[in-house]
């Protein structure tokens, strides 16, 4: 618990006074949609699907710098050696999505009215972004631990788990629709996340540890 | 109640056991180098650069896998290497209490501070790492050697970087741990025992 608590709010801390570099996602986000509903103008219909995509590009992009700023700094090894290291890596990813992800669910509703989507499904969105994101955040995590010894390579990383996250995007959709159909989709997002917040932390254990040999 | 220090018998305890480490990917860069580790002990490794001294002290340290040989930790092992070891944008006390926390011996404000002040960081405790001094980095990173003592140092250059007063301070360190029924495996260039208090081994590895 305390390796858990430790990182998780070791990241918090480094997002506050690093904002600027934090805020890039969710800032990516805003004007994604902003240009969007510009450019589109009566995107009703598709206004679920650009929060989505959004989301999922954003995630990437915050992806990018989770572990490459520790390789580069040293701390990386601290938390490979860390008692235990499944908590430490839990606490990272709690902090990355309440970082990156949290806020984009706050500003979907606002998206959803710049996209001139119906506002009457916000609630819906909200709730599949609240299950989906943090699946993405897992993905997008093991994405960076492989690629970290690699350089600053944020389109290889993008490419690597974009794929993975279509039966993210796909039943995100669905559920953001609200209704009685929303249902499945729904507890198909929980099942993903289940398995997602099971899985990643051993997949990213072991990926930075084979990253370690490079 | 695991009993720390000497054994039963008054006689150094084995806190690391290595056998067979070796290091190959496209080259052979070192073989079959074996050891025992007792309290007390100051092992130290040479070797030209690029022999691999980084590499084994990584390998003891469990970072890297060390397949075919047997590494056995008996005792709580805390690694310094070349890097940091801390954010840029995280103060030193901030620093060393995320480290201890992260191993498991989470330590208080006080505690990382008067750690840190042995290692001549005055004001510096408080200023962010980035800010710092290459030798003053390293003065930091010490600070969770010395908060949450383990009892196995596993130290990579420690004498890089600092000016003579660092050096000594270091030395003095390490003797200090050493008569604290700690050990040593350092990975150096200069000698870093004291004639007072000589390395137990040497460990040479050819290049």
């Amino acid at each position: 618990m305390s390796a858990f608590l430790a990182e998780l709010r070791r990241e918090c801390l480094l997002a506050s006074r690093g904002s600027a570099l934090a805020l890039g996602p969710v800032v990516f986000f805003a004007l994604g949609a902003t240009l969007f509903g510009l450019a589109a103008g009566n995107a009703d219909g598709y206004a679920h699907g650009v929060v989505w995509v959004l989301a999922l590009f954003a995630n990437a992009l915050a992806a990018e710098a989770l572990f490459a700023r520790d390789h580069d700094d040293g701390t990386l090894e601290l938390l490979l050696l860390a008692h235990p290291q499944l908590a430490a890596i839990l606490g990272k990813l709690l902090a990355h999505w309440l970082v990156s992800a949290l806020p984009l669910l706050l500003l979907s509703p606002i998206a959803l009215f710049v996209l001139q989507g119906s506002l009457s499904d916000a609630g819906a969105l909200l709730l599949a972004l609240a299950l989906g994101t943090p699946t993405l955040a897992c993905l997008s995590a093991i994405g960076a631990a492989l690629t970290v010894g690699t350089g600053r390579h944020g389109l290889l990383l993008a490419l690597l788990t974009l794929p993975l996250a279509i039966p993210v995007l796909a039943f995100g959709i669905a559920a953001s629709a609200g209704g009685s159909e929303s249902t499945f989709a729904l507890l198909m997002l929980a099942a993903l996340l289940t398995a997602s917040l099971t899985a990643a932390p051993f997949a990213i254990a072991k990926a930075l540890a084979v990253g370690q040999e490079y | 109640m695991k009993e720390r220090g000497t054994g039963p018998h008054g006689r150094p305890k084995e806190l690391l056991t290595a056998q067979g480490l070796g290091w190959q990917r496209e080259e052979r860069l070192f073989a079959d180098v074996s050891f025992n580790l007792h309290t007390g002990d100051l092992i130290e490794i040479r070797g030209p650069n690029g022999s691999g001294k980084s590499t084994l002290l990584r390998m003891l340290a469990g970072l890297l896998p060390s397949p075919g040989a047997a590494l056995r930790h008996h005792a709580p092992v805390a690694y310094l290497g070349h890097k940091p070891g801390g954010a840029a944008n995280m103060t030193p006390v901030e620093n060393v209490r995320w480290a201890t926390r992260l191993q498991g011996h989470p330590t208080t404000a006080a505690q990382a501070e008067a750690a840190l002040k042995r290692l001549g960081l005055g004001a510096e405790r408080f200023r962010l790492c980035g800010t710092l001094s290459a030798g003053q980095q390293r003065r930091a990173a010490w600070g969770r050697l010395l908060a949450a003592p383990q009892s196995v140092w596993l130290l990579d250059e420690p004498l890089a970087a600092l000016d003579a007063a660092g050096e000594d301070l270091v030395r003095a360190l390490i003797a200090e741990h050493r008569r604290a029924d700690g050990a040593v495996v350092c990975a150096t260039h200069s000698p870093v025992a004291t004639p007072s208090a000589p390395a137990t081994a040497s460990i040479m590895l050819p290049m």
